[in-house]
């Protein structure tokens, strides 16, 4: 991969501190991403029986009809579910950063929200509002007398997919459109540039980092998810072919690790070819702290359309929400367009043993998100300032994390850590901490892609003439990177943390008492049963609320920072 | 930043004094049972030995067989608690079981053709569990469909596209259930009825507990499930109903206590409360509605409940045998993976063909349309291996990796996936010019 930039004054040679940095981090993705795995995905190279080391199961993936049909179709349901994430986050971005748009930040954390989607409840609310028999369905049926069949096949992934994932696309995008020059825009305007013309020539490939960052995120996210599919009964994609094969019971298939294998291939090169199309091209600016692009104020007309399509979009993607509000509120749905009727007993259930399982939850996933953020950007850091050998293989290593099937770490976390004891006999991979690091490392690449945005719009000059007036490199780095990235880190921790929230496959296998549960995993407990429907939707609308409280409030903190920093100086 | 490194760091600390503060009566199960199972048990069990604790630790069956696997060199766990007899059979062979006999005396040995317990005293049943067809009432009446009673109904054109079943590569129970239906019917026929049934699914799921939720919310209409599903569901409010065709099949549910359990004792005194008449009669509860494997119990269960020792239709099935079964477990589920789950959109499009020209033929009978219609289920029901093949070690070690397989898993995954879908575009030409002549 390579992120050269434009500019000729590449960093001569690495420092000591550096070469500290990346073995540090080397270490660190070393023993808890590729050992782990590697145990486990090993198997993919070995012939079944002997163990033996062999390529014959990469023959046999290609000589499968199943897994090639498989594999395109997992490359058109990402391609495609790019194009609709795109076309529902780049409303809601342009609209709350280029525009003097009342409630932007409540948009902004409202249009987050469906990342946050909490497993097994998600699927169910989204099955009874938009499945074919479904609120949606069964009143079209009613009123017009036919169905659509939003939720079946490629399509239905398609769809489900586009709503789940868009967030990505519109938390880096926001993030780079706010971290544009003004100056930029200015310019083109003195030359005559305006509306569409200058967001199509300026703006927008200004935005490209963070356009890219999302997108390349949305594709591989989409590619190496399983848990959509599998709700849609959608088997031939590779994701859930790896799946099934790797949790049947008693089986010992190789194929399964091998479209693991092939998994973290199409994931690598996906965002290699992401960094293919950034090359050579500059996008940092000079200017910063201004507030970015100025903002336009929107006319009475203009903005009746703006706050309609905004509405309508947010309608969309917080649909699973409001179903998921309904399933915790109803006492039967089944076949209906609405509950039979409502009652609040779900969360009188759950009320007792939520507080544990949000403490748990709040400690797994903020610690998760620091130390996504921490290693992340020091990591965007190392590939994009300096030209320290091995940089670019952090970056492949931690965005391979992508591909690697929540089961398959976990099981590599027991077999890695469950022979280390603690004195007193207690195994290493049942402590807590473990499934710390277990999040950290499967949602290190989401904090990892917002970094390197981030950090690609910032000029170098900004460092140079730090460094010319005398700071050292630390300094400049915690006086002038760190303070300019900020809404990037944020942007990475928040996407971080709020998808370790929810997170279940690989905390299932780590999780050895109730005590230190998280919510996903009390979710689980309960959605085993149909009485148990209503207080899992209760404990994911409470994942959800919780989850977009502190959301909100650090975007709060920060802005308030900001606005003081600005102020101070 | 740092400081909240720092803070990070205390907190995990404190986790470790935490660890060393241990309960000396703590028993440690590994369950898949859901909440609603779980909590009256423990409430009971606690209450009948105290001193003792339950820490019960959810996953589903699989992790659960790979997480006990994974930590048995220094096992923490006392006991596994589980439906799916496959899968204690499959820690039995990895030698993760402790051999025990229960205190509990006077049980029945047999229930329905199954046996209760391990012959060699790995793994004991303390519930029952009956096959059958579950539906949603609503859905039903507003598709216009009767209620299904027998699988055989399941075959039938109108229900084509309204059935949700479990994959038996992904549902131990639904295993069985299939591997009797093959006992019963024989190789040949067993899969026709297998594949004339798949024609008509709308989904194959890949949970058991899939196929109820689908039900329940109405998503689809009839599901092939184990009873405490649907009587559960019907307990919480959902409109559903539930029958056993007349010839069925009930399953022991399981409990083993785990090799080198660090609390033995625990693990003991809980099968031996879960076998007693105070842990059976907890089954009967309405979260739970499970057959107790008690017969004196049944006097107190209410009313219709249905009775596994008594009730012919129980009684009906042919006898099963588990060596027959053991054999070709992986090929058995591979083959309707590959024939009917991967295949779903080919078969369906071939059903759907014969359903219509079966119906024109309902209006019209032709002889050679007749014929052609036959010769297409003839394709549909064609198998690419016999029951002797199915058993044999060339094909049995293709899956286990033993010395005398001849091809790989996915070699043989392939040929099979390539003669269904030739056969079912087949099946579809043929019913399809069949349907041109009664035109």
């Amino acid at each position: 991969m390579t992120y050269a930039l434009s500019s000729p004054s590449q960093r001569v040679s690495s420092r000591p501190g550096q070469t500290a940095a990346v073995l540090v981090i080397a270490l660190f993705l070393g023993v808890f991403l590729i050992v782990p795995a590697g145990t486990v995905i090993y198997a993919a190279f070995t012939e079944k029986g002997t163990g033996t080391f062999t390529f014959v199961n990469f023959f046999d993936f290609f000589g499968t009809d199943l897994f090639v049909r498989s594999f395109w179709n997992s490359v058109y349901v990402s391609g495609m579910s790019v194009i609709w994430a795109t076309v529902l986050a780049l409303p809601l971005a342009v609209l709350t950063t280029r525009f003097e748009f009342r409630g932007a930040i409540v948009i902004q954390t409202l249009g987050f929200v469906p990342l946050i989607m909490p497993p097994f409840v998600g699927a169910v609310a989204m099955q009874l509002l938009f499945g074919r028999n479904g609120t949606v369905n069964l009143l079209l049926n009613d009123w017009c007398g036919f169905k659509l069949p939003f939720m079946d096949g490629p399509n239905g992934v398609i769809f489900v997919q586009s709503l789940h994932y868009f967030p990505f696309i519109l938390i880096n995008l926001s993030t780079s459109l706010r971290n544009i020059d003004r100056a930029m825009e200015e310019a083109a305007q003195n030359l005559g540039a305006s509306g569409f013309r200058l967001f199509r020539r300026i703006v927008f490939p200004l935005a490209m980092p963070g356009y890219l960052a999302g997108a390349s995120l949305v594709f591989v996210k989409v590619f190496d998810d399983l848990a959509t599919p599998l709700l849609l009964n959608v088997k031939d994609m590779l994701a859930p072919q790896a799946y099934l094969r790797v949790t049947s019971v008693g089986l010992t298939d190789p194929m399964g690790y091998v479209i693991s294998v092939i998994l973290i291939a199409v994931s690598i090169f996906a965002m290699w070819v992401s960094a293919i199309t950034m090359r050579g091209k500059d996008y940092s600016t000079v200017q910063r702290g201004g507030g970015g692009l100025s903002r336009r104020q929107l006319g009475t007309g203009e903005s009746v359309v703006a706050y309609g399509v905004v509405m309508l979009i947010l309608l969309l993607v917080l649909s699973p929400h409001i179903g998921l509000l309904l399933l915790s509120l109803a006492t039967v749905w089944s076949f209906s367009p609405l509950p039979d009727a409502f009652t609040v007993a779900h969360y009188g259930r759950v009320f007792g043993e939520s507080s544990l399982y949000i403490k748990n939850t709040l400690i797994y996933a903020s610690l998760a998100g620091l130390i996504d953020v921490v290693v992340g950007g020091a990591i965007a850091y190392l590939v994009l300032r300096t030209r320290i050998v091995g940089r670019r293989w952090l970056d492949w290593a931690a965005t391979s994390a992508l591909a690697i099937p929540g089961v398959v770490l976990g099981i590599g976390y027991l077999r890695t850590f469950y022979g280390v004891t603690l004195p007193d006999g207690t195994p290493l991979a049942t402590l807590w901490v473990m499934v710390v690091l277990a999040l950290a490392i499967r949602r290190l690449p989401y904090a990892l892609r917002a970094c390197y945005a981030a950090l690609q719009q910032i000029s170098e000059s900004l460092e140079e003439a730090a460094e010319n007036l005398g700071a050292t490199k630390l300094r400049t780095v915690r006086r002038i990177v760190l303070p300019l990235m900020m809404g990037g880190l944020l942007a990475g921790f928040v996407t971080s943390f709020s998808t370790a929230a929810v997170e279940l496959s690989a905390t299932l296998m780590l999780i050895q008492s109730n005590s230190d549960a998280p919510i996903a995993y009390g979710l689980y407990v309960f959605m085993q049963s149909p009485a148990g429907r209503g207080p899992g939707a209760a404990l994911g609308v409470i994942a959800v609320v919780m989850v977009a409280l502190c959301t909100l409030l650090s975007h709060y903190l920060i802005e308030r920072r900001q606005k003081a920093n600005g102020m101070a100086k | 930043m740092l400081k909240t490194i720092a803070v990070a760091m205390l907190i995990s600390a404190a986790g470790l004094m935490n660890a060393y503060a241990q309960d000396g009566g703590k028993v440690t199960v590994v369950t898949s049972f859901s909440k609603d199972v779980t909590d009256p048990l423990k409430a009971g069990f606690e209450a009948a030995n105290p001193g003792f604790t339950l820490d019960v630790q959810n996953k589903s069956t699989s992790s659960g067989v790979k997480y006990l696997d994974e930590i048995k060199a220094n096992n923490q766990v006392d006991l596994f608690w589980a439906s799916a007899p496959d899968a204690f059979d499959s820690l039995k062979g990895k030698n993760l079981l402790a051999k025990f006999t229960p205190a509990v005396t006077g049980l029945p040995d047999r229930v329905g053709s199954y046996n209760v317990n391990d012959p060699d005293g790995f793994y004991f049943g303390f519930a029952a569990s009956g096959y059958g067809i579950m539906w949603n009432e609503r859905y039903l009446e507003a598709n216009g469909l009767a209620k299904p009673a027998e699988w055989s109904d399941l075959k039938k054109p109108e229900y084509f596209d309204h059935i949700a079943i479990a994959a038996p590569s992904r549902s131990g129970t639904t295993h069985l259930t299939i591997e009797t239906i093959l006992q019963g019917e024989g190789w040949d026929k067993g899969w026709g009825t297998l594949k004339a049934m798949g024609g008509n699914l709308q989904q194959v799921t890949e949970r058991s507990f899939g196929v109820p939720d689908a039900v329940n919310s109405g998503q689809t209409g009839i599901g092939v499930v184990i009873d405490f599903f649907a009587f559960s569901a019907q307990a919480t409010g959902f409109p559903v109903g539930f029958a056993y065709p007349s010839v069925t099949t009930v399953v022991p549910a399981n409990v083993a206590i785990v090799a080198n359990a660090p609390n033995r004792k625990g693990a003991e005194a809980f099968i031996n409360y879960l076998l007693s008449e105070p842990g059976q009669t907890v089954l009967l509860e309405p979260s739970i509605r499970r057959l107790p494997i008690n017969p004196a119990l049944y006097a107190k269960a209410p009313e219709g409940f249905p009775n596994p020792f008594k009730d012919a239709r129980f009684q009906s099935m042919v006898s099963f045998d588990a060596d027959v079964s053991k054999k070709r477990t992986d090929v058995v589920d591979t083959l309707y993976d590959q024939l009917i789950t991967f295949q779903l959109d080919n078969l369906k499009a071939a059903t759907r063909a014969i359903h219509d020209t079966e119906i024109a033929l309902a209006a019209g009978e032709n002889a050679q349309a007749r014929t052609l219609l036959d010769e297409a289920r003839g394709m549909i029901a064609a198998m690419p291996i016999s029951a002797e093949q199915a058993a044999s070690a060339e094909i049995g070690d293709a899956f286990t990796g033993g010395d005398q397989k001849a091809a790989r898993q996915a070699q043989l995954e392939q040929q099979w996936a390539a003669f269904a879908t030739e056969k079912y575009a087949a099946a579809k030409a043929k019913a399809e010019e069949a349907l041109a002549l009664t035109q």
